[in-house]
């Protein structure tokens, strides 16, 4: 672990994001009719799990939550896609008209997004893809947008920042790396 | 962890966690097999050639279904269409197919062995569907995945392989890739078929009888009878051989309650298994059958990754 590091939301601080996030949610889509949260592998999965409670607590009912691996989706498979194990993708439910909640923890360049998006249409049409992030940091490199944020971070390409998940894959903290 | 080879010849040439890395992707690539649209970008541009020497119908179809699952562009060659029946040798028709830059080459070859002479002369990825007598490594990683299944593990199973074992890659593989993952292999198959040297194979145990080989066995693998491969002099006929090496609903009560029976393919019905055994219960034929192309699918996205970080 580098000494560079600053904490930018703590356990309580993620948890107070994630509970107003599913109240946007919730506002946005007027309740949880036809809503189902997909969340990128891995991270993103994790906390679509936080947000699927978080909703249920608010509204009563449950929301289908499935994950998406877009390891096969990658655009940068020959700088380094290959290597890297294929997760698995597990939609139990059909996307056919659907509002999708896409949940990620950190938007960066939106090349991610662009490649969930591509898988999450090989699974069917959804009605409407929105966006959930924990962090924004910046640095768009494709014209994508998030409808829901935790937080806004400006950063410099030279920092990382970090969602780190304790062994229930419950987020802890996020961190911003120099 | 990351998978570094360039060419899959050989489950000899994969350690256990390279094996395990394979079939991690290939339950992953699963999913991609059930979906509507049966399809992802990954290897979008990408050029895969199958060369193959030697009749296939189930690896040629499997892998070209795998391949295109992965958007990539397949060409089919077979000899009876390619230049080697006008004496072109394996260097050469490979060098040829290279100007045309493949990305891969899956082949089929009679000789144990050709594709490390062809992977040292071309650049792209080999994978092997089949040499000789030597290996079939897609078949061993899906043999090992189907078995992985049904148990959740491989290490302390009883595995009994039973047939040509002198004439059976598919063996060789399986031994391969069954003893690195910790099973107990053991051996059975008419003295005629047991090569010299049985015990050099790896870690397994060679049986005197098919009996001695599947008691309490948790899967059974039979090997089908390459009568285009040997010489008719092995056994006296097929009648004999399945009295003494078929598998039947009697001799399957040896092995464990719950035991798997598998089959490479194609299976000559009445010789190494009786049709009860083949559309039995315990019959896992058509589930290696389609383990097979989830398991094409990882070897040829891998070895794209591989190529990259020579």
């Amino acid at each position: 672990m580098t000494d560079n590091t600053t904490v930018l939301l703590d356990e309580s601080g993620i948890k107070r994001a994630l509970t107003r996030i599913s109240h946007e949610i919730l506002e946005r889509n007027k309740g949880v009719r036809d809503v189902v949260l997909i969340g990128i592998r891995s991270g993103g999965a994790f906390l679509a799990e936080e947000i699927g409670h978080c909703m249920e607590v608010i509204e009563g009912e449950r929301v289908p939550v499935g994950a998406v691996d877009i390891t096969l989706y990658r655009d940068d498979i020959k700088s380094h896609g290959a290597h890297l194990p294929v997760g698995k993708t597990d939609i139990s439910f059909s996307l056919e008209g659907k509002r999708v909640v896409l949940v990620d923890d950190v938007l960066f360049t939106g090349r991610t997004i662009r490649a969930a998006m591509d898988a999450l249409m090989d699974h069917g049409r959804p009605g409407s893809i929105q966006l959930a992030v924990l962090i924004d940091r910046g640095h768009r490199e494709l014209p994508i947008r998030a409808d829901f944020v935790g937080r806004n971070v400006p950063t410099s390409l030279k920092e990382n920042v970090a969602v780190r998940f304790n062994e229930k894959n419950q987020p802890v903290e996020v961190v911003l790396e120099k | 962890m990351e998978f570094k080879h360039k060419d899959i010849i050989a489950l000899r040439d994969l350690n256990r966690q390279e094996i395990e890395l394979l079939l991690a992707t290939a339950e992953s690539m699963r999913e991609i097999n059930s979906r509507a649209i049966k399809k992802v970008p990954t290897l979008r541009g990408k050029t895969i050639v199958n060369l193959f020497y030697e009749a296939s119908t189930r690896t040629r179809t499997s892998f070209e279904i795998a391949a295109k699952r992965l958007s990539a562009d397949t060409v089919n060659i077979s000899p009876s269409t390619s230049s080697s029946t006008k004496g072109e040798t394996l260097a050469d028709t490979a060098l040829n197919l290279l100007a045309m830059k493949p990305d891969i080459i899956v082949m089929r070859h009679a000789v144990s062995g050709s594709h490390y002479h062809l992977a040292k002369k071309v650049n792209c990825s080999i994978i092997n569907a089949g040499d000789g007598a030597h290996e079939h490594p897609s078949q061993g990683l899906l043999d090992l995945l189907t078995i992985r299944d049904r148990f959740g593990r491989l290490d302390g199973l009883k595995v009994a392989i039973v047939g040509d074992i002198t004439h059976s890659r598919v063996a060789r593989s399986d031994i391969q890739g069954l003893t690195k993952m910790g099973s107990h292999v053991c051996l059975a198959g008419p003295p005629t078929m047991m090569p010299p040297g049985v015990e050099r194979l790896g870690n397994v145990t060679v049986c005197a009888t098919m009996k001695e080989a599947i008691q309490d066995a948790d899967v059974v693998i039979m090997l089908r009878i390459q009568q285009e491969r040997q010489g008719k002099t092995l056994m006296p006929n097929t009648r004999e051989y399945s009295r003494y090496f078929g598998l039947n609903p009697e001799n399957l009560r040896l092995a464990k309650p719950d035991a798997m029976v598998m089959h490479p393919g194609p299976i000559n019905r009445g010789v190494e298994m009786s049709s009860y055994v083949v559309d039995g219960g315990q019959s896992h034929i058509l589930k290696q059958v389609e383990n097979g192309v989830a398991v094409r699918m990882a070897m040829l996205y891998h070895v794209c990754g591989g190529e990259m970080a020579e």
